[in-house]
């Protein structure tokens, strides 16, 4: 219950997705709630920003969604990716509850789209926000505002007190004064820590320096680091990061989809000494695209360069930074900084080692392969040769950590003692308890959504 | 960030068109993605096909603060209105008028001082207004006030068309444009809840409704005055005509919606945000409205009192709105509504 006098049942600390369904969810039970969201508004909402949709279990058609998408085939879906290292018993739990999620969702103001141009394949699984994360947010705000909710933009939690098996306050920032506020119960929903560069570099090395960051600068890592030291039980491995290899042009923060290269499998890429170092052709390249973010973090100054040629440019999706374009190899590798003479005997050998490019087709594994050459191109394989000649570079981007609270299926928090009477978690924050690794398209929205209604509802009840 | 209005524009797009997630709001994201490469008649053609609705603003990732700053209506609505002022025949009216309202309002007041001026020094012929001022008196002044605009504006859009490119026409394309404009399809935000226009994020139907008010009120007065030439020419039948007559009918319904409908324009304009439209032209936007709704105030007015000692009077303010009207049409955002036409028979032809 909450404590007499507080003003306010149930603090939710955050502001994005998963923030705001646990802070509707408790505001619709009759909990006065405050949100405590540490960006300005104009990047409210964290990650969830950046998001674009919601993947769903259905048995048959539903709003956006075509045929259907079973439990167990879903579950399957997560497994390949996550390599086995996944809660199963979570992980069901979201996958069932996706479904009614659907409609709690619209019933709040999000609006759905058909799957978007070149993303056909998860017209399926996915139900793609119209306008995307932000609109998403946007709605959740207009809600939670005339459910008459709190918000505090720009106010960053510094400190939850844990006495016990209770949280007695919540320290925080607003307009560079320090504030507390003593509800009846805490919602954690604040992300991850892959925007603190320092706490990167010591959980990866050095390298970690040269990362991008992909979503938002707020995601630091405070209020995780400050329960963790108070003897909250983590989950996931924290030396681990979710990186994906992007555009080496994006901006250090909050590059967002727009920084991404679907160009690899088309090209070879080569490292600051212009060499190859791994096989451009092993899979399509949504399957791919998390490992070449290691395979660029192990590479020289955490930098690789794709090259192409003029008949690869239109077989991907446009990206955000034009190409580097030069009607020469030696006047490309000028440009990029490569050793000319080192990138030219680069393409030399791979050409040399490429058929005539028969059977060649973009979208699916066509076996177009190199002969003889170490690392081999196993799909895609066509000679670099008609100028113009194209470059992009490619850097490791940091997506999300996977170091989280560890709850149950309620949402709630506990520590060597048992639970936290009244502290729960929700979104990016504790993904780590269902997603030991890897990624699944629209997963993370549907942990957020599914675990900020829990955590919602648990912190209402135990404040009524 | 370029000073030029394309260049920006052309910047921006390449940025949404790695982005995508504004696809289903309107019809320039589908035609948008259908590019690798933007020529500037690419950019304004898309330009044309943006209705303002702001909905892609409001739901972007990438707005200032970010770096990216991207301001897709903002942008698109300046490199609009640059190819109405270019395109213009003559393209030095179209600057003029597009950007001073109060240009529009000399016109406006010339206008009536001419007709006054008629009324007063022109022989009478008939009952009603042809008591003030003769039929064919009448016509020789707002013949040529129809004409010349019809021209003016048929030249532009034939620039306008040379300029995106279009192919030739075909009706089937032509119905679906109308289609689009009949509905105001792009200002309903894909999902059907309209725009983000006058409070931020929160979609509302009051623009697409307004606007639907003064095009329709529109097109009521100006059926209303057809049928008053065909029932003169056609059934020698010349006013005045009583209530329950097809002019009076739909020009006073016509006038009340018209009249309502930049009312409710204005008052949506000054709230909403001056950043995500062409800054250097809102006064001769306003101005615009304005002469809209004195045309129908004047003509509600001249139903209303039209019996009276005041009917000279407000004949002339009345006739002379309508000749500013008629004759600023193409250099006025009047002109919007041909080159939006144009726009989406052209967006008809990539499909």
């Amino acid at each position: 219950m909450s404590q007499p006098g507080a003003e306010y049942d149930v603090v939710v600390v955050g502001g994005g997705n998963a923030a705001l369904c646990a802070a509707m969810t408790a505001a619709e039970s009759g909990a006065r709630v405050l949100i405590l969201e540490a960006a300005p508004k104009p990047y409210r909402g964290g990650n969830s920003r950046h998001t674009r949709n919601f993947r769903c279990m259905h048995e048959e058609p539903v709003s956006v969604l075509v045929d259907s998408y079973g439990e167990d085939e879903y579950f399957d879906d997560l497994i390949k990716v996550t390599g086995g290292k996944t809660d199963e018993h979570l992980a069901r739990m979201v996958i069932r509850s996706s479904r009614e999620c659907l409609p709690w969702m619209i019933e709040r103001g999000v609006r759905f789209q058909p799957s978007l141009s070149g993303t056909l394949s998860l017209a399926r699984t996915n139900a793609f926000f119209m306008g995307g994360g932000k609109s998403l947010v946007n709605a959740y705000y207009r809600t939670a505002e005339a459910l008459g909710i709190e918000v505090h933009y720009e106010a960053p939690v510094t400190h939850i007190e844990l006495d016990g098996s209770r949280v007695t306050r919540v320290d925080y920032q607003l307009g560079g004064e320090a504030r507390s506020v003593r509800p009846g119960a805490v919602v954690v929903a604040s992300g991850g820590f892959q925007a603190d560069i320092d706490w990167l570099a010591e959980a990866w090395g050095p390298p970690a320096r040269n990362f991008l960051i992909r979503g938002t600068p707020y995601n630091r890592g405070v209020v995780l680091r400050d329960l963790l030291d108070q003897g909250v039980i983590s989950v996931g491995d924290p030396t681990q990061c979710h990186a994906v290899a992007i555009d080496g042009r994006a901006p250090k923060y909050d590059g967002g989809i727009v920084t991404r290269l679907d160009c690899v499998p088309f090209s070879i890429v080569v490292n600051n000494d212009g060499e190859r170092f791994y096989d451009e052709g092993e899979d399509v390249w949504p399957k791919r695209y998390a490992i070449w973010g290691r395979l660029i973090a192990a590479q020289p100054e955490q930098v690789g360069h794709v090259i192409i040629d003029a008949k690869a440019l239109p077989l991907f999706m446009p990206s955000v930074f034009p190409p580097i374009k030069a009607d020469t190899l030696e006047e490309l590798a000028g440009k990029m900084d490569i050793p000319a003479d080192r990138l030219t005997e680069t393409v030399a050998t791979f050409n040399a080692a490429c058929g005539e490019g028969d059977g060649f087709h973009p979208t699916e594994l066509d076996g177009v392969a190199t002969t003889g050459l170490t690392p081999p191109k196993t799909n895609w394989a066509r000679r670099i040769e008609q100028p113009p000649f194209y470059g992009y570079s490619l850097r490791t981007g940091v997506t999300f950590t996977y170091l989280g609270l560890k709850v149950d299926e309620t949402a709630q928090c506990s520590t060597e003692a048992g639970p936290v009477e009244n502290l729960w978690a929700a979104g990016e924050t504790m993904a780590g308890s269902i997603l030991g690794q890897g990624y699944l398209a629209g997963y993370g929205m549907t942990i957020g959504t599914v675990f900020g209604r829990i955590a919602g509802r648990e912190a209402a009840n135990h404040v009524r | 960030m370029y000073d030029n209005p394309i260049e920006e524009a052309r910047r921006q797009a390449q940025i949404c068109n790695s982005c995508r997630y504004c696809e289903s709001y309107c019809s320039v994201f589908p035609a948008l993605h259908a590019n690798r490469v933007f020529s500037d008649g690419d950019m304004v053609q898309l330009a044309n096909l943006c209705h303002n609705c702001q909905n892609c603003y409001y739901a972007c990732q990438y707005t200032e603060p970010h770096e990216f700053a991207l301001n897709l209506p903002g942008v698109l609505a300046e490199v609009r209105q640059d190819s109405w002022e270019e395109t213009a025949f003559p393209a030095s009216f179209g600057r003029a008028f597009h950007h001073h309202g109060t240009l529009i309002a000399i016109a406006t007041i010339l206008g009536m001082a001419l007709l006054f001026w008629a009324a007063r020094s022109l022989p009478a012929d008939g009952e009603g207004f042809y008591a003030v001022l003769s039929h064919n008196a009448l016509v020789a002044i707002f013949l040529p006030a129809f004409l010349f605009p019809v021209v003016a504006l048929a030249v532009g859009l034939r620039r306008y068309w040379s300029k995106v490119g279009g192919e030739r026409l075909r009706l089937s394309q032509l119905i679906t444009a109308f289609g689009s404009a009949g509905r105001m399809k792009n200002l309903a935000g894909g999902h059907g809840e309209g725009c983000n226009f006058e409070d931020e994020d929160r979609f509302s139907q009051g623009r697409r409704h307004m606007h639907q008010a003064v095009m329709y009120g529109f097109l009521l007065c100006f059926a209303a005055t057809a049928s008053g030439t065909i029932l003169h020419y056609v059934f020698d039948m010349p006013a005045p005509y009583r209530f329950f007559s097809l002019p009076k009918l739909l020009g006073v319904s016509g006038g009340i919606l018209l009249c309502l409908g930049t009312l409710g324009l204005m008052r949506l304009k000054m709230k909403s945000a001056p950043e995500l439209q062409d800054q250097r032209v809102r006064g001769g936007e306003f101005g615009f409205i304005l002469l809209l709704f004195v045309v129908s105030l004047s003509g509600l007015a001249l139903y209303v009192f039209g019996a009276t000692p005041a009917l000279e009077l407000l004949l002339a303010l009345h006739l002379g709105a309508v000749l500013a009207f008629f004759l600023l049409t193409p250099y006025s955002k009047m002109a919007h509504g041909f080159y939006r036409l144009a726009a989406l028979a052209r967006d008809a032809q990539r499909t």
